[in-house]
């Protein structure tokens, strides 16, 4: 093995590509949830759905698309290879054992938080990212230009009480998810310091929950007070 | 005897204890009532009363690790009540005193478990795989000759505190069997930058760390996910911060080493 490969298959290698994709995917959700903020003007979706159609088309937003999906699968596969790693390093379990009283939950529960955010993002992708890049939309006319009308569909499954209760749920559990997570990535990449480690388990803590509100109010706010 | 409460009342308790024969065989629980026990014992005096019930009975003892049994050694060790050394934070076992627990209580005594600390025999783990981590490389080289001035080479304060910080790890695996991953990150992150931050270990900083890091994994220890349990169970309180220098150690030692292997 030369040192690049030992250096990225070690326990420490895989940790700093998780904390990488991590910190990049939180990049993400920022961008989604600005643009997704759009669907509150009261214009008929006539912005959101210019804004959705740009970004399915624009050359730079689809390179990063791909950028975005490879973070995706190297977070998850290096999870999935860290956790059976982890599981094989305890053969035997303890018959009690109370983790309870050293750390938090979410902490020890990182597996089955992500597993449930993996979930959501396949239902979610069919839901909106499969009608909307292969067909499946119907057309409006906005200054005498056709869009996909990617507004009417999200406003559609906002009034399905399951849906809008999954997508709830999961962003509780990606709250939970960035908790952790967000400070964990400063810790793995080796950026912890009495001058700015409080700073950044705040700004985590006050972005994990901030960033999954605003996810959260957009299905409540359409299947609550919203008519069409 | 010195300090010891004449008003404090003997205690009975159950105990349910982790036996196994030998490295081979399946082990189990077993229950044991002992009586009697006074509040000043400590747990591993608790367990020689036991033992000594045992060996009058003619039965097998319970085998565990213990030496100083003054928290220095690192030697005991003991999962017990669910927590690494027991209910109290920042004591060993054999720090840990009986006057914790309550007449009628019911006490879970189990070894580390690890699949890099394989059972010897009933409470006892070999932790050898510890010692091969730190014959990879933590120590320094030092050639013989005169004794140099102990002035010779400045240090400042704040440097040499937080050497000898890292440098109270006892190595007794704690952080080990708390973690939920049985990683030995906190282990070796206290012997990397207690190193590393001291002139004398900069010689062989950057192939220290890699080929530690690469014997802990071959060792097969799970990867940190910084949950913290280990430094909340450390009973000599290594701070999760060394494993942030660690890591910091180990990104730019494969950086900027000389080994391509």
């Amino acid at each position: 093995m030369n040192w690049f490969t030992k250096t990225f298959s070690s326990t420490i290698g895989r940790k700093i590509i998780m904390s990488i994709t991590g910190l990049f995917l939180c990049s993400f959700l920022v961008i989604h949830l600005i643009g997704n903020l759009q669907l509150f003007y009261t214009d008929g979706g006539e912005a959101f759905n210019v804004y959705s159609h740009f970004m399915g088309t624009n050359p730079i937003i689809r390179t990063m698309e791909i950028v975005l999906l490879l973070g995706f699968l190297f977070h998850i596969y290096d999870a999935i290879v860290l956790t059976r790693r982890n599981k094989a390093s305890r053969p035997i379990g303890y018959a009690n054992n109370r983790p309870e009283e050293n750390s938090p939950w979410s902490s020890r529960n990182m597996g089955l938080l992500g597993t449930v955010i993996l979930v959501f993002l396949i239902i979610h992708l069919w839901n909106f990212f499969v009608p909307a890049r292969f067909g499946g939309l119907e057309p409006i006319v906005v200054d005498n230009v056709e869009y996909d009308n990617l507004y009417i569909k999200v406003v559609q499954s906002f009034k399905v009480w399951w849906y809008v209760l999954i997508y709830v749920l999961a962003m509780v559990a990606l709250a939970y998810h960035l908790i952790h997570g967000f400070q964990s990535a400063f810790q793995t990449l080796g950026l912890t310091h009495k001058k700015y480690t409080p700073f950044i388990q705040k700004f985590g803590y006050a972005f994990s929950i901030l960033i999954c509100l605003g996810f959260a109010i957009i299905p409540l706010y359409f299947f609550f007070f919203f008519e069409l | 005897m010195a300090g010891s409460n004449p008003n404090a009342k003997p205690m009975d308790l159950t105990l349910k204890v982790w036996r196994q024969k030998d490295r081979n065989s399946a082990g189990s629980m077993v229950t044991y009532p002992v009586v009697g026990i006074s509040p000043d014992m400590s747990f591993l005096e608790m367990l020689d009363v036991l033992n000594e019930d045992l060996l009058r009975k003619g039965e097998e003892p319970i085998a565990f690790d213990h030496d100083c049994r003054e928290g220095i050694c690192g030697m005991c060790s003991l999962f017990i009540n669910g927590r690494a050394h027991g209910p109290e934070s920042g004591t060993t076992t054999c720090q840990l005193h009986m006057r914790h627990f309550k007449h009628g209580d019911t006490i879970t005594i189990e070894p580390w478990r690890a699949a890099a600390f394989p059972v010897h025999k009933d409470l006892v783990v070999d932790r050898s795989a510890f010692d091969r981590i730190q014959q990879a490389g933590g120590y320094i080289s030092v050639n013989t000759g005169g004794v140099p001035d102990a002035n010779a080479i400045p240090i400042a304060k704040s440097i040499a505190d937080k050497a000898f910080d890292a440098a109270t790890c006892i190595g007794c695996g704690a952080c080990v069997a708390a973690c939920k991953n049985a990683s030995a990150m906190l282990f070796v992150s206290a012997k990397v930058s207690q190193l590393a931050m001291l002139p004398q270990g900069k010689t062989e900083r950057k192939t220290r760390v890699e080929n530690m890091v690469a014997q802990m994994d071959i060792e097969g220890f799970g990867a940190c996910t910084n949950i913290g349990s280990c430094a909340a169970e450390c009973p000599v309180g290594i701070s999760l911060e060394n494993i942030a220098i660690l890591r910091r150690e180990y990104i730019s030692a494969t950086a900027t080493s000389e080994n391509l292997v």
